[in-house]
């Protein structure tokens, strides 16, 4: 204790109340946020003899053909509403983030958004189709797809209603992951969609590619030819294994960087086109009215965005000290080049270290030392992506873009410490 | 000698790259399939009123669609249960968060087809005929006041109704 305290005073302080600069990470003896784990091990009294615990003392279970998780990271759920009877299969659950590391979600908590329920394929009677303006319309089996040539990248995934929420006017009591966790990340593996355009043969007059799946709301999306051709994939591979049920198995569209209603799962149909097919899901839903009455239709890039984790809303810092601040950022644009971190809710800014290969729009995890005195902190963070683009204020995006949208939310988090260390969401 | 030799190397070098991509460029493993053959396949009906089947139907037929097939979610006259159900009434320059419906918010009379013809009703989708689908369309139009009761909705007169919000849209498909 001894030397730590001594190498607190020592600590050289980059922003106001309390930040740290970000090269003494690794030094240091870091609390964590509080979140509901019972840690046997902190709880333990120091006076006693430590002695060999009892899974050491007998062998347990062999190899097992299917791994799973330790029962005692069950708390780890995604949150899923309750079902909709009007809506049979349709919602969305969430990652939960405050308790997640790096950058990719495991599949099983990768979040969801469903139209109609997870159709339950079987991959040998699935079809891949491609007509409409193309010189020869194909029909692929999945067999056929998976002797394709492929790549594999890691990408986020994000509702374009990720953080709605803090588009209205009261800052809602929430969670990490019930305000933002419509975001994931994944090593995405599968055949550039441009491969099977090309097979096809793109006539020139075809401008837009419509994408259908296989579910039972035959949920549809129209892409940007260009797009299309660039960097968009037919993704079979989810780090590493079959994309899940839930994910579009047997394939799904991935459109990277793109708001994730785009990335159609269980990908059935490719149609080229002069003009957008003018779906229901990119007129009524995922459009965004302007204060003039007009509506964005077609903003597909998400914007440069960033959370802090930890602490994060609903979490409580237990003790004076200090902590790890840790989060993720991610851009539809580029990669991320910087995050920033406030504890005076915005008024001085110090720089995060950020970790990992700082790939094309994929989740970058930043992290920095802040020391708790237990006073009241408003802790935000503020990304910079490859092109430029710096996450706005919630004020300076509102005065923007209006409040009458209700997707594409990408504006500065603001999460409230209080002088007992209680976290919560607030506008700042 | 040894440049001559470094030279055929890299020749090698060169021709074994180029197979190996003209090797990958060669799977070519997609079916020949026709524009016939997917007819009952392809259920995309698009703002240019392409995909619209044979058949048509009239409000006044829709009606009886309606009340056995959409009114326990949408509720009589359209006006919704909850949330996402409300089909009819609305303005996008009222005051405040404006109501958005069918009415009011659609820029396309053929998404309506689409839709429902795909997706609804939410419990047995593509259940109904193309005829009622034309027919469900016609009453859910002619309940936010956009056609008359008689008026007969088929693959042309579809694709003439113009929505109240049809030029309400910014296309962002080319902003940077």
């Amino acid at each position: 204790m001894t030397d730590k305290t001594n190498s607190l005073e020592k600590l050289e302080h980059v922003a106001g109340n309390g930040l740290i600069n970000r090269r003494h990470l690794l030094g240091l003896g870091l609390s964590s946020a509080g979140m509901a784990v019972a840690s046997s091990v902190l709880a333990a009294d120091n006076s006693l003899p430590l002695e060999i615990p009892r899974w050491s003392r007998q062998p347990g279970p062999g190899a097992s053909g299917y791994g799973s998780r330790s029962s005692h990271t069950e708390y780890m759920q995604r949150t899923a509403g309750n079902p909709n009877p009007i809506y049979p299969g349709g919602g969305s659950s969430r990652s939960p983030l405050q308790h997640l590391q790096g950058t990719i979600t495991p599949n099983s908590l990768h979040f969801e958004r469903h139209h109609a329920g997870v159709p339950d394929i079987d991959p040998s009677l699935h079809k891949l189709v491609i007509n409409g303006l193309v010189k020869q319309p194909l029909v692929f089996s999945y067999e056929d797809l998976l002797k394709y040539p492929m790549v594999s990248k890691i990408y986020f995934l994000e509702c374009s209603g990720n953080s709605g929420s803090l588009w209205g006017a009261n800052a809602a009591d929430g969670s990490a992951q019930s305000i933002h966790g419509l975001v994931s990340c994944a090593e995405w593996t599968g055949i550039p969609l441009s491969t099977l355009l090309d097979e096809a043969g793109v006539e020139p007059q075809a401008q837009w590619v419509s994408a259908v799946g296989a579910d039972a709301a035959s949920m549809g999306r129209s892409v940007p030819l260009n797009r299309a051709m660039d960097d968009v994939l037919v993704a079979l591979f989810q780090n590493g294994e079959p994309v899940r049920p839930e994910q579009g198995y047997p394939m799904r569209l991935f459109v990277p960087g793109c708001e994730g209603n785009i990335s159609v799962k269980w990908l059935t149909q490719i149609k080229l086109s002069r003009e957008p097919s003018q779906f229901r899901d990119e007129t009524s839903k995922y459009t965004d009215t302007r204060p003039d009455r007009l509506s964005a239709q077609f903003t597909l890039p998400m914007g440069t965005k960033s959370l802090i984790t930890s602490p994060s809303g609903q979490m409580a810092l237990e003790r004076q000290g200090v902590y790890q601040v840790t989060g993720i950022a991610w851009s539809g644009r580029g990669s991320i080049r910087r995050v920033e971190v406030s504890a005076d809710g915005g008024q001085t800014w110090a720089d995060a270290r950020i970790e990992s290969h700082q790939s094309e729009k994929a989740l970058a995890r930043f992290r920095i030392p802040w020391q708790w005195s237990g006073g009241s902190a408003v802790l935000q963070s503020r990304a910079t992506d490859s092109r430029g683009n710096v996450q706005p204020s919630r004020s300076a995006l509102i005065a923007e873009k209006g409040s009458l949208g209700r997707y594409h939310f990408h504006g500065i988090q603001s999460w409230s410490v209080s002088t007992s260390g209680e976290v919560s969401n607030v506008y700042a | 000698m040894h440049r001559k030799l470094i030279r055929l190397l890299a020749l090698i070098g060169i021709a074994q790259i180029v197979f190996i991509a003209s090797s990958q460029e060669t799977v070519r493993l997609g079916t020949p399939i026709s524009e016939s053959q997917l007819e009952g396949f392809d259920l995309i009906v698009a703002a240019d009123g392409s995909g619209l089947p044979a058949g048509s139907g009239t409000a006044l037929q829709g009606k009886a669609v309606f009340e056995s097939r959409c009114q326990a979610c949408h509720s009589a006259n359209g006006e919704g249960t909850s949330g996402n159900t409300r089909l009819v009434g609305g303005d996008m320059h009222s005051a405040g968060n404006p109501i958005r419906t069918v009415g009011s918010y659609w820029p396309y009379a053929s998404t309506v087809f689409d839709y429902v013809r795909r997706a609804m009703p939410a419990d047995a989708p593509k259940s109904l005929s193309d005829i009622e689908v034309y027919q469900v369309t016609a009453y859910v139009l002619y309940l936010n006041g956009i056609i008359d009761q008689y008026l007969i909705l088929n693959s042309e007169t579809l694709t003439q109704v113009k929505m109240p919000n049809r030029d309400g849209f910014i296309d962002e498909s080319q902003a940077q």
